[in-house]
């Protein structure tokens, strides 16, 4: 018997296996291909102050093993899934985190002030990194005072644990983590979507509508293996690795890189159980290589 | 219930130039299909389709617990599945999306361009044991596109185009003779292009019958997830993969 379990500043985890957020809906788009208790968390869908209808279409293209996205955080406002989704979902026998975007500061602390009222909402991801909103999102993210500012404020009305989601397009990623780390997040999570694009050589015309996009997948795991493995070296607290994370192999090389926990994106569009794969196959793995828990392995790279 | 699951390669049949059936065996009992959903399918063996591709349901066998696929080789994805043979194993994600409105006893028009033919075979079964008088127009671009019309000419009366003319009428499907003289339908349900599908709607809404269409769309989970592949309604943005394929053109801000 191994433990897969680990925590966040006392939260518990029953594995290091969580889901992205935008990608795995509320949860409930997943209920018919596995038991959703069975994750150590899910982050569920950006959530704003007031509803937003996202970008137009087109939204996503396909690229060299990724994709790129541009969904733009189409979501109902926090008031909606406070009174609509949160009663449905907050069954689910796991840690589920709400993911907070924003305009401006001010919406971050007020959607944050919501999601704290919440009994059974014990995490919130700041995303501070979303490159598909014309204002505030990224903004925040890719300015050392900025990330400063807004985990700062946010800090100052939530009490509950508070993760905090990096973008990878920055010069020099640490800089930003040491920012919010000593703004007083308990932890950040690293890496949000690399900012790219796709053109149509026939129409010669971008094929997002929004010209730039986010890109995901596979294509994006080396980048964000480097970017976790610098971030380790320079922060204290916990780092939940995120990039084209596809199989318990990726995740174990990101757990050795330093992070804690680790979430599994664009995979679950491709094949919807690859979170449930991936605890199993950690599982073996620490089998295989006699480690009795998964905390061993946190930063296990040997040089 | 969404199930996930791998079947087998019963059939890989051209059936035209470009367009093929897969036949596919599933080793268990086969949920309730609706006519309109569809399937998301993983290509493997394309080192560029990196997304599973959503196909419609073309055809459902619940004796033999098998389903039909009609596809158009189109890029690399469809052309790797073009090449799929007998005894292969295909991973599936189904059914998918919401359904047509089959009716009772009325006179409705099918209307399929091209490969949007697909859904509208299960479509028109279910709706001839429903006792409707059903006639289906094919259109295409040429003699290649016009297909599978023996196995709609057993249930409904069959209308054909081509842009030249080749077979059936000259010209694209919305300008069938059908449309000229008196067009008493109760109901139009069309799968197409999407410029197609925006004429089809113009003339329903001008000849007041109420109509439903299937919408194409690229999408990368196909069950309501990524929120990729929205279309515009009057309601807002909705997922084309669970709030339709199937959307009523009144709900639709065309």
């Amino acid at each position: 018997m191994v433990d897969l379990s680990i925590d966040i500043k006392g939260l518990q985890f029953k594995n290091p296996v969580l889901t992205a957020s935008g990608t795995f809906g509320y949860g409930e788009e997943f209920e018919d291909f596995f038991d959703i208790g069975l994750l150590g968390g899910i982050i569920v869908k950006g959530t704003t102050l007031q509803p937003r209808e996202g970008n137009s279409y087109p939204r996503m293209v396909e690229t060299a093993s990724g994709m790129l996205n541009a969904v733009g955080l189409q979501n109902k406002g926090v008031e909606y899934f406070i009174s609509n989704i949160y009663p449905r979902i907050s069954k689910y026998k796991t840690n589920i985190i709400v993911n907070i975007s924003g305009s401006s500061i001010d919406d971050y602390i007020k959607a944050a002030e919501k999601i704290n009222e919440l009994e059974n909402i014990p995490a919130i991801e700041l995303n501070i990194s979303c490159p598909n909103i014309k204002h505030g999102g990224m903004v925040f993210g890719t300015n050392c005072n900025s990330a400063f500012e807004v985990t700062k404020a946010v800090r100052d009305v939530y009490k509950k644990c508070m993760i905090v989601k990096l973008s990878p397009n920055v010069t020099d990623i640490t800089e930003i983590a040491k920012s919010v780390e000593s703004a007083g997040a308990d932890a950040v999570s690293l890496i949000n979507t690399i900012l790219a694009m796709s053109i149509n050589a026939e129409t010669r015309k971008p094929v997002l509508s929004t010209i730039t996009g986010g890109l995901s997948g596979p294509a994006i795991k080396p980048v964000a293996l480097r970017m976790v493995w610098q971030t380790y070296k320079s922060i204290k607290i916990p780092i939940i690795g995120i990039g084209g994370i596809m199989n318990a192999t990726d995740a174990i090389e990101f757990i050795l890189a330093g992070a804690t926990a680790i979430q599994i994106g664009t995979a679950n569009f491709i094949d919807p159980i690859t979170s449930i794969k991936v605890i199993e196959g950690i599982n073996s793995y620490l089998i295989k290589h006699n480690i009795k828990t998964i905390k061993e392995l946190i930063g296990g790279l040997i040089l | 219930m969404k199930i996930i699951q791998d079947f087998k390669v019963l059939s890989n049949i051209k059936i035209s130039k470009d367009y093929f059936v897969l036949d596919l065996l599933s080793d268990k009992k086969l949920p309730k299909i609706q006519p309109g959903q569809f399937v998301q399918v993983l290509i493997e063996n394309s080192k560029n389709t990196f997304l599973r591709r959503p196909f419609s349901i073309h055809d459902v066998n619940y004796e033999q617990n098998t389903i039909s696929l009609l596809i158009k080789k189109i890029g690399e994805g469809t052309t790797s599945l073009s090449l799929i043979q007998k005894g292969d194993k295909l991973n599936i994600i189904y059914p998918l999306g919401n359904n047509f409105k089959v009716l009772n006893n009325k006179k409705v028009l099918l209307i399929g361009g091209g490969c949007g033919i697909a859904p509208l075979l299960y479509l028109a079964k279910k709706l001839y044991l429903n006792n409707n008088h059903i006639t289906t127009l094919i259109g295409g671009k040429c003699k290649y596109d016009i297909i599978e019309t023996d196995e709609f000419f057993k249930i409904s009366d069959i209308k054909i185009t081509t842009e030249d003319g080749f077979i059936g009428e000259k010209g694209f499907v919305t300008e069938h003779s059908v449309f000229t003289n008196n067009l008493d339908f109760d109901f139009i349900y069309s799968c197409g292009p999407e410029m197609m599908l925006k004429s089809v709607a113009k003339i329903a809404k001008l000849k007041n019958i109420d109509c439903e269409i299937s919408l194409e769309n690229t999408m990368a989970c196909g069950f309501g997830a990524c929120l990729c592949c929205v279309t515009e309604t009057k309601d807002g943005n909705k997922c084309v993969c669970t709030d339709g394929p199937v959307f009523n053109i009144n709900k639709l801000k065309w």
